[in-house]
């Protein structure tokens, strides 16, 4: 017997009994003898739960909880404790998607809120219910720009996107059969001059991220004037979090907003899962990937929540649907809308102040240190990049030992990235931690 | 608080918090510096509530919800089983959660060597040479191990191949995934066993040099084996293609059958089906790629390897390219691997005789009462096509949602499209004999019912949060936000 | 029963087409189809200007439930949309056949010889 396994040995005996055969085996007689599976798996033998706690301990003792300095996509921010605790309600976990609304209304209501926040953060119409992460739900508003103009089929990348999420664009536009090209970056921020050169005829679409790969603000100036002119689309990657102060995608005249929800209130959680947002114009709806949840009435006018514009998906329109998306990443949207109720507007934008502050002092200490130096001069917020002499191997070494993580190096990035150091600070860093990554900096040579 | 109706903005008060942040150290600095180049004009509307409000207003609106441990969830090529609360705990390991994806390698073993034993696990069930990890659903894994196959022809400089099969009876994800990759659908009928007909497949490829492959699952969205499958993998590769196997019904072969072992060349696993991830109201999933030998090297980047004892990361130039930010969702593979070690070969071999064994009592128990459309064994689920007695109009929409009214999920229906009133039935290895018979009682009492008082079906559910509902209003409304709803409120009452 | 008027062309892809005057054409779709989509929601039309083609797709019409693609049944330019469908979608199920999509001047008027009349229609879908 096993503890998920609740056949008895009279059940399976009645069980067989019922369909007049002797074992189990024989409702597999159907099968070719060639595919049938006669070995034990090559895999470990089950563990008991304590057997089972005492190996991930060990497992768990072979990672280093690290002093986060380091962004680039997955930021330590506070997570208040009851995202867990309301998350791991078995209601909200372990149910499927809402496809019966009479009884899956906390998912769809919180769906509807999460939708609600999104909206106001970006300032768009319309937020669908979740994609998979930042880099994947840029790709799918590339594909949006290209279903939008019809027979558009390139796509201008700026420079100054995370290289991670351009390699996951490339790979969607490749396999699609699109083309793309590159904005050339100056001084850290996309060239709106190279821009222009570059639009023509064949343009769907522009991405640009906001802050930027090496954390710096852009300002957008002229952008979408020339895009529009142009008829194409304005597609902005934003870091979400940053929206609760920052000019929203709306504001800088953005037709798709996209990008990364990790930063409101997930773990780092080595990468996964995380989610992405994608927002846009209400004319743009049916044009949109995903889930969309709508607010309605049951027939007893009771208010009610419900998966609509259900045409555009898979499920119903196959190979013409507008994306194969199907599960996403609702339970992580949940978190986000807890997180969202729990900090609220003042919460939000405190979380951007003390990141504003606590990443300008240890910029200006690091560039007092006389070992950094600022290459690009511009505004940031929480993330920033220098430049620096000191061996990167040396530096990573050093913090490592005291159990710091970043500085890190944009090398692995890239070569022409080479000397470019990225620091990230959230407003869980104390003065005391960055004072101690200062003077760990400051004593190499 | 079942009546609870609010939303989280209906509860906002201004200068009310929940949260609670340390004191600035550096009020030097201030966000303000930046200007309105560079800030943001009008403020967000978010709520503003106490820590207790948002507790109490998530508990409620939980109570709407169904999961599975409020009863039985017999949601057709969902498998929805338990979802043991042991992978919980150590996903919440502070270990795992607050790794930083970019942290050194050395950092990070105990969380590589969970990566790379998943995919050694993986492999070995399924019969392929090698895993990805990093897709992040089924749908995903489907891309990506498409983007695999046109890969593999174009490296060897086959570029006419774009052409995928795909059974009528398949997966909506099947054919949108093909489209996404950049290559065409060809459908196929099934034939009156409900199987994949070797016929029109044969026509299908006679002739053709643009074959990429086929996309099938096995056993197919009827709940029953392509016997056929040799023959099938055997003429799909002679005619140039590779087989892909959507691994959505991959619970049905644990201890039984290996995809590998049936020809299929490609394939993707859904954890949150098959390896007891929660499903989470809708995702995060899990969707790892498996590919033979000749494919491994176009696996997406990053890879995760082993040697001496020693995990890391690598890229490999003849890869598709990345497509996840990181690592995919990294807590849901390492509670997939929590729920592989818990089972053991022992007792993961019994999975799918366990799974068929329940559908099969269903399907006997339940053919005198729905139509049966195709006779014989079923797998891990079973498909009725309504009512065998088709007087009162009862559509299988109305047994659907009677059964919600006896405190059972909805089993999925109006798939697969093969049979107008589809009702599909998968009712797991962790349901017992109690909870189907149970099950088994109700759909015949709702037969009885559809004979002699239909209304209570036609006006099911009655006992549930909310009613039917107005899905056009929904459509043509379309309200997606608190935003829209108060302009729609205000339009409403003047 | 489905509702088919007598004096218009039908296609097997459930559309009607009534000849206004020579070479000019309304396009809808049938009573049949109608029914079969259930509440129409959303109606995508092409722009005035552009040229449909016989087979071949010029917009879709949408309803809560299924999704259905307009195949065009005849050939031209199209020099009217219906934009009363846009903001009332639901009098394609209340009037089918008052409820034009595409008003076309035709490029090849012989094509309407292929298409079905009434009584052909009527076996198609009784079929």
């Amino acid at each position: 017997m096993f503890k998920y396994f609740p056949h008895t040995k009279a059940d399976i005996e009645k069980m067989l009994k019922s369909l007049n055969i002797n074992s189990i085996d024989e409702l597999f007689n159907e099968l070719p003898a060639s595919v049938i599976y006669n070995s034990d798996y090559d895999i470990p033998s089950f563990m008991s739960e304590s057997e089972l706690r005492n190996y991930f301990d060990g497992l768990n003792n072979q990672n280093k909880e690290m002093t986060l300095f380091s962004g680039l996509g997955a930021y330590d921010h506070y997570q208040p404790a009851i995202i867990d605790a309301l998350t791991s309600r078995q209601e909200f976990m372990t149910s499927y998607t809402p496809y019966q609304p009479e009884i899956s209304q906390g998912t769809l209501q919180y769906i509807f809120e999460y939708q609600s926040m999104i909206q106001t953060l970006t300032g768009m119409d319309i937020s669908n219910a979740s994609m998979y992460d930042g880099a994947t739900s840029t790709a799918e508003a590339c594909f949006m720009a290209a279903s939008i103009s019809r027979k558009r089929n390139k796509i201008l990348l700026s420079r100054t996107i995370n290289p991670n999420t351009i390699k996951v664009i490339e790979t969607y536009l490749k396999f699609k059969g699109l083309e793309w090209d590159f904005i050339d970056s100056k001084n850290g921020i996309t060239d709106l001059g190279d821009m222009k050169n570059k639009l023509d005829d064949d343009i769907a679409g522009v991405v640009v991220q906001n802050p930027n790969f090496f954390g710096l603000i852009e300002k957008y100036e002229g952008f979408s004037e020339s895009i529009k002119e142009n008829k194409s689309l304005f597609i902005m990657n934003a870091d979400i979090s940053t929206l609760g102060v920052l000019k929203t995608p709306f504001e800088h005249g953005a037709d798709i907003a996209c990008g990364e929800c990790q930063s409101l209130g997930m773990p780092v959680a080595y990468g996964g899962p995380f989610l992405g947002y994608l927002a846009t114009n209400k004319k743009y709806v049916r044009k949109m990937p995903g889930r969309i949840c709508g607010y309605t009435h049951d027939l007893e006018g009771k208010r009610a929540f419900v998966l609509t514009l259900q045409a555009r998906e898979q499920h119903i329109r196959r190979s013409k649907a507008n994306s194969n998306i199907c599960s996403n990443q609702s339970l992580m949207a949940l978190f986000v809308t807890i997180y969202l109720s729990t900090m609220g507007k003042e919460g939000l934008k405190k979380v951007n102040e003390l990141s504003y502050q606590g990443s300008h002092y240890l910029y200006d200490k690091l560039i007092e240190t006389g070992k950094f130096s600022d290459p690009f001069k511009q505004s940031f917020l929480k993330e920033f990049t220098l430049e620096t002499s000191l061996s990167h191997d040396l530096i990573q070494e050093a913090l490592l030992e005291h159990n710091i993580f970043g500085g890190y190096s944009l090398k692995s990035f890239g070569d022409q990235y080479e000397n470019l150091i990225n620091f990230a600070v959230t407003e869980k860093r104390t003065k005391a931690e960055i004072d101690r990554l200062v003077e760990i900096l400051e004593g190499l040579s | 608080m079942i009546q609870y109706n609010k939303m989280i903005f209906e509860l906002s008060k201004k200068d009310r918090v929940g949260y609670s942040l340390p004191e600035s150290a550096f009020n030097h600095y201030s966000l303000s510096e930046l200007g309105n180049d560079y800030l943001r004009v009008e403020e967000p509307n978010l709520p503003e509530v106490s820590e207790l409000d948002v507790l109490r207003h998530f508990t409620n609106i939980s109570n709407k919800n169904f999961g599975i441990e409020n009863g039985f969830y017999p949601l057709g090529s969902c498998t929805m089983k338990y979802n043991p609360k042991i992978n919980e705990e150590i996903a919440g390991l502070r270990g795992f959660r607050r790794l930083h994806p970019l942290q050194p390698v050395s950092t990070v073993q105990g969380a590589l060597k969970v990566y790379y034993e998943l995919q050694r696990i993986l492999s070995e069930i399924s019969g392929l040479y090698e895993f990805t990890l990093n897709s992040y659903a089924g749908a995903h894994g489907e891309l990506v191990g498409l983007m695999i196959i046109k890969q593999y022809h174009e490296s060897r400089q086959d570029f006419k191949r774009n052409k995928i099969i795909i059974p009528d009876s398949a997966h909506g994800t099947n054919p949108a995934s093909v489209v996404v990759c950049g290559m065409e659908v060809i459908e196929i009928a099934s034939n009156k066993r409900g199987r994949v007909s070797l016929q029109s497949l044969k026509e299908a490829v006679e002739g053709r040099d643009d074959i990429a492959g086929m996309m099938l699952t096995n056993p197919n969205t009827l709940g029953i084996f392509e016997d056929d499958i040799c023959e099938i993998t055997k003429v799909i590769h002679e005619a140039g293609g590779k087989m892909y196997y959507d691994g959505a019904n991959l619970n049905a072969l644990l201890g039984k059958v290996r995809p590998g072992d049936m020809g299929f060349d490609v394939m993707h696993i859904n954890l949150h089906k098959t390896f007891s991830t929660p499903h989470g109201g809708g995702g995060p999933g899990s969707g790892p790629v498996g590919v033979t030998e000749e494919l491994e090297k176009f696996l997406p980047n990053p890879r995760i390897k082993k040697m001496d004892n020693h995990y890391f990361i690598e890229e490999n130039g003849d890869a598709i390219g990345r497509i996840s930010s990181f690592y995919g969702n990294y807590l849901v593979a390492l509670r997939a691997y929590v729920y592989l070690l818990t089972l053991g070969k022992e007792n993961l071999k019994l999975v799918g005789p366990y799974a068929t064994l329940n559908a099969n009592y269903i399907k006997n128990a339940l053919k005198t009462a729905y139509q049966l459309p195709i006779d014989g064994n079923c797998m891990h689920e079973v498909v009725f096509n309504g009512l065998i007695n088709k007087d009162n109009d009862i559509k299988t929409l109305d047994i659907a949602k009677r059964l919600l009214d006896y405190g059972m999920h909805a089993p999925t229906v109006y798939f697969p499209l093969l049979f107008p009133q589809a009702i599909m039935i998968e009712p797991t290895e962790t349901e017992s004999l109690q909870t189907l018979d149970e099950f088994i009682n109700i759909m015949h009492k709702i037969a009885i019912e559809a004979k002699e008082d239909p209304d209570k079906l036609k006006d099911a559910p009655t006992k549930t949060p909310i009613r039917r509902t107005d899905e056009v209003f929904a459509a043509k409304e379309m309200i997606f936000s608190y935003k829209d709803y108060l302009a729609y409120r205000e339009e409403r009452d003047q | 029963m489905s509702k088919i008027l007598e004096g218009l062309y039908y296609s097997e892809d459930h559309e009607w087409v009534k000849v206004l005057e020579d070479n000019i054409v309304l396009v809808g779709i049938t009573d049949f189809a109608q029914a079969e989509l259930g509440d129409v929601v959303f109606v995508d039309l092409p722009e005035e200007g552009d040229e449909i083609v016989q087979g071949e797709e010029f917009g879709a019409v949408e309803s809560v439930k299924a999704a259905s693609d307009l195949v065009a049944p005849v050939s031209g330019e199209v020099i009217e949309i219906n934009e009363d469908l846009v903001g009332e979608p639901e009098k394609v199920n209340e009037e089918p056949y008052e409820a034009w999509f595409i008003k076309v001047k035709l490029s090849d008027p012989k094509e309407l010889d292929s298409l079905l009349n009434n009584k052909a229609y009527k076996e198609e879908i009784s079929e």
